[in-house]
């Protein structure tokens, strides 16, 4: 599948801004007064990465003015639920931000309004993982897999900005990073689980694309002589040997560099803690980056094989 | 409404004959002719004369090389020319997933079309067809696909003989046929029948309309010779007179 810049950078920066309104949520329900100081740039930091993103996303759209549309389909579509939970969590979300910011007004517990937020967050991210996950023909997203990254990997960019904005202001509490550092290991697991999944699939074949049992079937000539629609959106094919490569990089990215990163910034004090989490937080959403654009980059689309583009 | 309707009734599609098929392409440039004028018009192309030619096309004829399994070099491989084209199928992932009630499938006849006034050209219809239906027209910025020549079928202003797909109508083989396959009696389920049409890729569940009628078997190039083994019972007098004779 053919990865779209706009597209990552959606799920990429729209992913960190609900995984830190998820995070911020529990947080202020859980561990009340923690990260009290942080409201004002951790909530307009979420809320921005949130409307950045989904802006990147409509501006994919062939007729962007249209895309109130898409909110009308939700009983069958899951892009149509994304929109809808997308719109829906502002209310919690902006509510929660206003909540915390202003405790002098009277919008109930913000606890309650913390989890709400995690609620909508996750639920959103869960929504844009299922628009992956619902199509069969194509078998590295038609996987059970696909969620869990997405639902982790969120959370753990999320985790990673919040810890350098308090880096920013001063000590880290342990909670916090301990919280992103484990989920920084979750997602290395997760990540790694399927990429070695994905990589003992049983590929299919032309063969069975045309409905022919018991014979190869070699493509001999295409229908035209450039690369049409078909092949530039979902024929897009990357070299195993790059594909690895890749992967190493988002995994020291997002996953070995972090991991360093933040348990240098718990065992030292003074400026550099600032900086460590800064780089961590922004080494992952780098990591993060790289891994949505594999995620596109090693997806086969069936119609490829109608072109004789996979190996067998 | 991307909500499918009730399973039964009609089901037009196309039954294409892969033995037939000689892969000229006239259904392609026909069905290009027609529809670029035609329900979901225009079918935009993009550098037609230069390099990087690109355009919509709803029907793609793709040739291949077929040899038995295990074998590639037994000396027995055919050419297969292979059209595609929407397989208009009952439950299709491409109408389902279209976030805005765009991408539809007719109640009336099974046909699925696109409403382009609500489309927004997010393309996930596309990604969703495993057979590559749908194709992006980048100048209007919506998705367009085959619409069964809705405006031909339907046509009160053409001849009985010409109210069928502009590829069916052209096709110099006979190898494309059109007609009701929700009705078992009818000669297009008839010919699915007899030949043992195929479904492509079943197991995705799409449950396609269109059917494909496989290549038949290869006559074998030298007639079978009966050796002295292959005498049947009733030749017994003549192996008699063989036995005697050879003494």
């Amino acid at each position: 599948m053919f990865p779209a810049p706009s597209v990552i950078l959606f799920t990429t920066l729209s992913g960190a801004g609900y995984g830190m309104a998820a995070v911020a949520g529990l947080l202020a329900a859980l561990q009340p007064g923690l990260i009290d100081s942080l409201a004002l740039p951790a909530m307009a930091l979420s809320l921005g990465l949130i409307v950045t993103g989904l802006l990147s996303a409509v501006a994919h759209l062939g007729r962007p003015a249209r895309a109130w549309r898409a909110l009308s389909q939700w009983r069958s579509s899951w892009l149509s639920r994304e929109g809808v939970m997308a719109l829906v969590g502002f209310g919690p979300i902006s509510g929660f931000a206003v909540a915390w910011l202003f405790p002098t007004v009277d919008l109930g517990p913000l606890g309650l309004w913390g989890i709400a937020s995690a609620i909508v967050s996750v639920g959103t991210l869960f929504t844009t993982a299922m628009i992956y996950q619902s199509l069969k023909p194509i078998a590295q997203w038609h996987h059970s897999l696909v969620v869990p990254g997405y639902l982790i990997l969120g959370p753990m960019t999320g985790a990673l900005v919040i810890q350098a904005l308090i880096a920013a202001h001063g000590r880290v509490p342990a909670s916090i990073s301990l919280i992103a550092v484990t989920l920084v290991v979750a997602s290395v697991v997760v990540k790694t689980a399927y990429w070695y999944s994905i990589d003992t699939q049983r590929p299919r074949s032309t063969a069975s694309a045309l409905g022919l049992g018991n014979v190869t079937a070699s493509s001999m000539e295409w229908p035209h002589t450039e690369e049409n629609f078909l092949l530039k959106e979902m024929g897009f094919v990357i070299a195993r040997r790059h594909a690895r490569r890749l992967r190493h990089m988002a995994a020291a990215l997002g996953g070995v560099g972090p991991i360093v990163l933040t348990v240098m910034a718990m065992s030292f004090e003074g400026a550099i803690v600032g900086w460590a989490c800064g780089l961590a937080a922004v080494l992952a959403l780098a990591g993060v980056g790289i891994e949505r654009w594999l995620f596109f980059a090693e997806a086969r689309h069936t119609v490829a094989l109608y072109y004789g583009r996979y190996p067998t | 409404m991307t909500d499918l309707p009730a399973a039964g009734g009609k089901k037009l599609g196309l039954v294409i004959d892969l033995d037939t098929c000689v892969g000229c392409h006239a259904c392609v440039t026909n069905c290009k002719e027609w529809n670029t004028g035609g329900h979901m018009a225009p079918l935009t192309d993009v550098n037609p004369y230069g390099a990087g030619a690109d355009g919509v096309w709803f029907n793609r004829v793709h040739t291949y090389e077929i040899a038995p399994d295990g074998d590639p070099e037994a000396g027995c491989g055919r050419t297969l020319h292979f059209p595609k084209s929407c397989l208009h199928c009952e439950t299709p992932d491409c109408v389902t997933v279209c976030p805005t009630g765009a991408s539809y499938k007719r109640a009336s006849d099974g046909i699925v079309l696109v409403d382009e006034a609500k489309c927004i050209g997010c393309k996930l219809c596309a990604w969703a067809c495993p057979y590559g239906a749908r194709e992006f027209d980048v100048f209007d910025g919506v998705m367009k696909k085959c619409t069964l020549c809705i405006d031909r079928i339907y046509n009160e202003n053409l001849e009985d003989a010409d109210r069928v797909p502009a590829c069916v109508a052209t096709c110099p083989t006979s190898a494309r046929h059109f007609g009701d396959l929700g009705d078992p009696t009818s000669a297009v389920s008839r010919l699915v029948a007899d030949r043992g049409g195929i479904e492509l890729m079943p197991d995705l569940g799409y449950r396609p309309v269109n059917r494909y009628l496989p290549p038949r078997a290869k006559h074998t190039a030298t007639p079978a010779t009966p050796s002295r083994q292959d005498s049947v019972t009733g030749d017994r007098l003549w192996a008699m007179l063989d036995r005697l004779l050879s003494r």
